[in-house]
């Protein structure tokens, strides 16, 4: 008889810190204890706080363990699981709340970071073994179908998606129940759906962990859009980057077959739908719905001018709906729990849940499923631990490239897709990469753009010379050589290639230096007038000092500054307490190559 | 799969499978499993706890969990019943039996069996 369940994070990012040995070691224990008949061990996807994993939960206490090693297991063992006594030392306590971090029993649900978030899209990831359908179902996986099969009309489906306000998680957050309505109303024999589980976003990866969490949602989803399209085969587009996702998809749709819940006359009905898998190469561009569709055809990822929308033209010619892999996973939950519990979650134009990606300069990097409407604040401060090394918060980026930024002015704006609009930034995909003050807010756009024009595929000019000469006008001003002019310049190009462009790449690719434009310009202009870099990031803006108070004198720099900037300087006065009198360094000599840095004892150089 | 019924007959069959993540544990059996607990005789007793609930198809509200030394190692095997908004219940001396019997009349009953708690053991 199993009494105590011990479940191990499978998702990529607790794999690459050891998920697997601890597995492996958890097994030999749980037998030289004798304890492999009580307790079971199983892997799931993730938990969401990738930045303390490998994460490791026991249940029934929902005790959490985090940053476990192998070397961990066997006091859980002996401890935890023979004796009921909880391993103070590795319990997850970080909560920022002083009365549960005392409590004996650290539980999941009793900290910060789970406490705010409300998981809909992501609620089976971490919770169940994502390679056993049967424990899909016991938590209602399929049930949705069947209701759907059994119980309602494709319009019914239609309608009820629609009424829930749904709108695609992937970028555009164009309604859903419109998008299916669009297919729908397309007269044909065949028709298609697809999963776009191209995430390319740099620092987003909540489809990943849908996929390598809760594979069966998305397969069930796309059945029940295919019920509601007319359609009777489904594609799904994923990175070949995600072989984790990809082996538990493989597994997923297998069992599913076995069990009939794919293939023909589901639950008996006259209904067939078969999934398909395509891997990606890992182009940004076959995020674009357009260019995804070419690429599953087998051809070169590009997109082409819509209209006519894949509704009505898509896969080989055919009617198709894409949605994005999140977008898919609320789905089922719209169906059994219905059209107004969905819609009352969240804001007037965006409802229910949103997926974050948290990164960057945050304490709890990790995946965060919050209610539409929740404040920048709440996301950082609260659930994410708020800023390491106590920085100060300068601006989170929304969007991936795509997107803008938020900065620390308007952190109590409620998140949704209508608010980030107006803030010139995108919801894009939901990544949210937090910035603090040593981020050089140009050098960050230069970053996007060098990723936009990597990405570009070349077949519009405004995207492929437009984001070019928009990277090299950053690049002068980095480098110092700007003019005020430019600025102008860059606006000017910038609106060009948003209105010119053909596909959503191009036409968003600006984006996030018209946001640093619109509330960092004073750091252009510092960069531009006084040729000074104010985070200290633009290496050929940093001009190296000495602090003459802490200057002993010794010299050590000058021996080891292979430019020969450093000199000592005669003739000045040689301070109290100081034996030599101070050097300074030649700025037209200075290579900035920080040699003077490293080898100086006492911290007095430092850059500016 | 042709129909709700067999969906429905793997999901109950899973459903005592993953209770121990789902339970909303408002009723909690606590088996002390020291040292001293596990020498007396405290393993039966979880376990009898453990397929006892199982079996009566409470697992969704009630979690069977361990703890460590309480301190009055004289009358391990000790079990505490801890249930919202009521007094716990601290019963020592058990055994399997005795955990039937618990389950019986107190976690499906109501009414605690005072003959096996702390109180009519005279400390």
């Amino acid at each position: 008889m199993i009494r105590s369940h011990v479940l191990v994070c499978g998702g990529t990012g607790c794999t690459s810190s050891g998920s697997r040995q601890i597995r492996e070691r958890l097994a030999e224990e749980l037998k030289a204890q004798g304890l492999e008949n009580e307790v079971k061990i199983v892997q799931t996807g993730c938990f969401g706080l990738c930045e303390h994993g490998p994460i490791m939960i026991i249940y029934p206490e929902g005790t959490f363990y985090s940053r476990v090693t192998p070397d961990d297991v066997h006091e859980i063992v002996s401890e935890h699981l023979l004796k009921g006594r909880i391993v103070e030392r590795l319990a997850y306590t970080d909560t920022g709340d002083e009365e549960v971090k005392k409590a004996a029993d650290v539980s999941l649900s009793d900290t910060v970071f789970y406490k705010k978030q409300n998981r809909v899209a992501l609620r089976n990831c971490g919770v169940i073994n994502p390679e056993d359908i049967d424990e899909y179902i016991a938590m209602d996986g399929y049930f949705a179908l069947n209701k759907v099969l059994t119980e309602m009309t494709p319009d019914d489906v239609i309608n009820t998606i629609s009424a829930s306000g749904l709108r695609g998680r992937g970028g555009g957050g164009f309604p859903t129940g419109r998008k299916w309505s669009f297919a729908k109303a397309s007269v044909s024999d065949k028709k298609y759906v697809v999963c776009n589980a191209d995430e390319g976003d740099p620092g987003a990866f909540m489809d990943r962990s849908v996929l390598e969490g809760d594979p069966h949602v998305v397969l069930e989803a796309m059945a029940i859009a295919g019920y509601a399209i007319g359609a009777d085969e489904g594609w799904i587009y994923v990175r070949a980057e995600y072989p984790i996702a990809v082996k538990r998809l493989n597994i997923a749709i297998e069992q599913a077959h076995e069990y009939g819940l794919l293939g023909k006359n589901i639950f008996g009905t006259d209904f067939s739908f078969d999934i398909h898998l395509r891997l990606g190469a890992g182009a940004f561009v076959c995020g674009e719905e357009t260019a995804l569709l070419t690429s599953v055809e087998g051809n070169r990822g590009e997109p082409r001018p819509r209209p006519p929308f894949p509704a009505v033209k898509g896969l080989w010619g055919q009617p198709t709906i894409v949605n994005n892999v999140e977008t898919w996973a609320n789905i089922p939950q719209i169906i059994l729990k219905g059209a107004d519990w969905f819609a009352s979650m969240g804001t007037e134009g965006s409802k229910g849940t949103k997926v974050f990606a948290l990164t960057g300069k945050i304490k709890n990097t990790g995946l965060v499923e919050v209610p539409m409407g929740t404040t920048l604040r709440e996301i950082i401060e609260e659930i994410g631990g708020g800023i390491p090394n106590g920085k100060k918060f300068k601006a989170a980026q929304t969007g991936g490239p795509s997107g803008g930024c938020i900065p620390a002015s308007l952190i109590d704006t409620p998140i949704d897709y209508d608010n980030l609009t107006k803030m010139g930034c995108m919801m894009g995909s939901g990544g949210l990469i937090v910035m603090d003050e040593d981020t050089c807010m140009v050098d960050m756009a230069k970053f996007f753009l060098e990723f936009t024009v990597d990405e570009s595929c070349g077949k519009c000019s405004p995207c492929r010379i437009g984001t070019m000469r928009l990277l090299e006008i950053l690049n002068k001003i980095t480098e110092g050589k700007g003019e005020l002019e430019d600025l102008d310049k860059l606006e000017e190009l910038a609106n060009y290639i948003k209105a010119a462009s053909l596909c959503a790449l191009g036409q968003t690719a600006p984006n996030p230096v018209l946001s640093t434009l619109r509330f960092f310009r004073d750091e252009y202009i510092a960069h531009i007038v006084d040729k000074k870099c104010p985070a200290g990031v633009c290496k050929s803006l940093l001009q190296y000092t000495v602090d003459t108070d802490k200057c002993k004198g010794c010299k050590l720099c000058m021996r080891n500054c292979p430019a020969g900037a450093i000199s000592v300087n005669p003739g000045q006065e040689v301070k109290e307490g100081q034996k030599l009198p101070y050097v300074v360094i030649d700025t037209s000599k200075c290579v900035k190559c920080g040699a003077c840095i490293d080898n100086c004892k006492f911290g007095a150089i430092y850059k500016k | 799969m042709k129909s709700l019924e067999e969906l429905m007959a793997i999901k109950n069959k899973m459903a005592d499978r993953v209770a121990v993540r789902t339970s909303s544990g408002n009723t909690r059996i606590v088996v002390g499993m020291a040292t001293c607990g596990i020498a007396a005789g405290a393993r039966p007793v979880l376990n009898a706890f453990v397929e006892g609930i199982s079996e009566a198809g409470l697992a969704d509200d009630v979690i069977v969990t361990q703890t460590g030394c309480i301190g009055i190692c004289q009358y391990e095997p000790v079990v505490e019943v801890f249930e919202k908004d009521k007094e716990k219940t601290t019963y020592v001396k058990m055994t399997a039996e005795k955990a039937k019997e618990v389950i019986e009349k107190h976690i499906k009953g109501g009414t605690p069996v005072a003959e096996y708690t702390i109180g009519a053991a005279q400390l």
